[in-house]
């Protein structure tokens, strides 16, 4: 990757920022070489993740911290991931819709994302894309997630700090609280706190928190906001840069980071193995292996790990 | 490494005219084809749409017109596209365009102009002929 694209990208220019996110997009074989070059110009921005159930208001908070930050005099970034249908491989990026007002703000960045298959509420390419925006020179990287569920929790390993938003009157919030929903959260938002039973959920919230297992010196705070009518953003703002700080005074940040890097190379090894294994089915002593477990003549375990030792090989030979 | 690459398609409605079920019709049928549809709604300025252009680094750009205001909001966005070096963006417009003010628009750098009841599936088929294979 030529040296002037580099230099291009850490002075803020949004339209290579925005090609490489794409070569990120479509799993390019230059990734690694991209990491690699602006892996120096890394480490710099407070990566916050946003998630809650759909509806909750995510999208419109959002819009309303980039309008905070940018008081604050803070260069922003947001990546917005919504899924991919599971049948037609397509997608409605709408997330942008309630970010509009800030688009001509040169010192914003928004792009949407779609999942593209993943599971866990983010894409593959989610991390590489939080790196170029780290590079470009981001103060702040939003990442908004596709929704929240038992599943869909990629997002405490991808973030500094993890902001779960729910609303009052949502169903059942003891059902959103068996979601594992209060193991996640370094801060919790009731939002639409102008609806009625805003301090049931509150109180619910507050002592399900109490009750988590997970030992831990930061207490979650809850924030109650409206965001539609900006209410709470600036509250919501102190929280997570307090956070921030809390990691980095009580060095939390080096676990936090740790457990991201991990997380990132768990699922480039995935990642690879699959795509190895998805080329080679054609292959006639794969073909043979699977023929032999169809055929209750190997277990899958024993087939799987026969296979692997192949691809393996392979790349060694 | 190496995904089957996604068409990204911006659809997008300059100016005051506010009737999107067109717009929205078109979006489905371009998800349904497997494509990824950045939607930003309603009244938004030529450089809004180019902006957003540069950062969701589209493939297509669809512009969705029923208030006649195409002749001075269509050649406003392909000018700005080319100067933010987009030139290999796929431009189509649709909604209520006059047969004669199309010669026009394509030589303003419009790629194809698609009518009110315009079948969907003409619309898919033509942007995966004519989307500009990038990168690499």
């Amino acid at each position: 990757m030529p040296q002037e694209l580099v230099q291009n990208l850490i002075k803020g220019d949004k339209r290579v920022a925005a090609k490489l996110i794409t070569l990120a997009e479509d799993r390019s074989p230059k990734i690694n070489q991209i990491i690699k070059e602006i892996n120096p110009y890394t480490g710099k921005a407070h990566i916050i993740g946003i998630t809650g159930f759909a509806g909750v208001g995510k999208s419109c908070l959002v819009s309303q911290l980039i309008g905070e930050y940018r008081r604050r005099g803070k260069k922003v970034s947001v990546i917005a991931v919504d899924p991919n249908s599971p049948f037609t491989g397509g997608a409605i990026l709408g997330d942008r819709i309630r970010m509009q007002s800030h688009t001509l703000d040169p010192k914003v960045f928004i792009r949407s994302m779609g999942t593209r298959g993943s599971l866990g509420g983010l894409a593959k390419a989610t991390k590489d894309a939080i790196k170029i925006l780290d590079a470009y020179g981001s103060d702040i990287i939003i990442v908004e997630t596709a929704g929240v569920g038992q599943a869909e929790v990629d997002i405490i390993h991808h973030s500094h700090t993890t902001v779960v938003i729910l609303m009052p009157g949502m169903g059942d919030e003891i059902q959103a609280i068996k979601a594992g929903i209060t193991e996640i959260g370094d801060i919790y938002v009731i939002n639409k706190a102008d609806k009625e039973g805003a301090e049931e959920t509150l109180m619910e919230l507050r002592e399900a928190l109490k009750l988590s297992p997970k030992k831990r010196e930061w207490i979650p705070p809850i924030v109650k906001t409206i965001a539609i009518k900006g209410v709470g953003i600036a509250e919501l703002a102190d929280k997570i840069d307090e956070h921030f700080k809390y990691l980095h005074e009580s060095g939390e940040i080096s676990e936090r980071l740790r457990r991201i890097t991990e997380a990132e190379i768990r699922d480039i090894i995935k990642e690879m193995i699959e795509n190895k294994y998805n080329d080679k089915l054609d292959n006639p002593k794969i073909r043979k292996l699977i023929e032999l477990t169809s055929n209750r003549e190997l277990t899958p375990y024993d087939a799987a790990l026969k296979i692997l030792q192949r691809l393996c090989l392979e790349e060694v030979l | 490494m190496g995904e089957k690459r996604k068409i990204r398609v911006l659809i997008a409605k300059p100016g005051l005219n506010g009737h999107d079920r067109g717009a929205k019709v078109v979006a489905r049928a371009l998800m349904d084809a497997g494509m990824e549809v950045i939607y930003t709604g309603l009244r938004q300025t030529p450089e809004q749409i180019v902006e957003t252009a540069v950062q969701e680094d589209v493939d297509v750009v669809g512009l969705s017109i029923l208030s006649g205001a195409h002749p001075i909001l269509v050649p406003e966005v392909t000018k700005l596209l080319k100067e933010r070096g987009l030139d290999d963006v796929l431009v189509l417009v649709g909604g209520i365009i006059p047969e004669e003010d199309i010669p026009d628009l394509k030589k303003a750098g419009v790629a194809e102009v698609f009518g009110p009841g315009t079948p969907t599936h003409e619309i898919v088929e033509y942007i995966k002929r004519h989307v500009k294979r990038r990168r690499e």
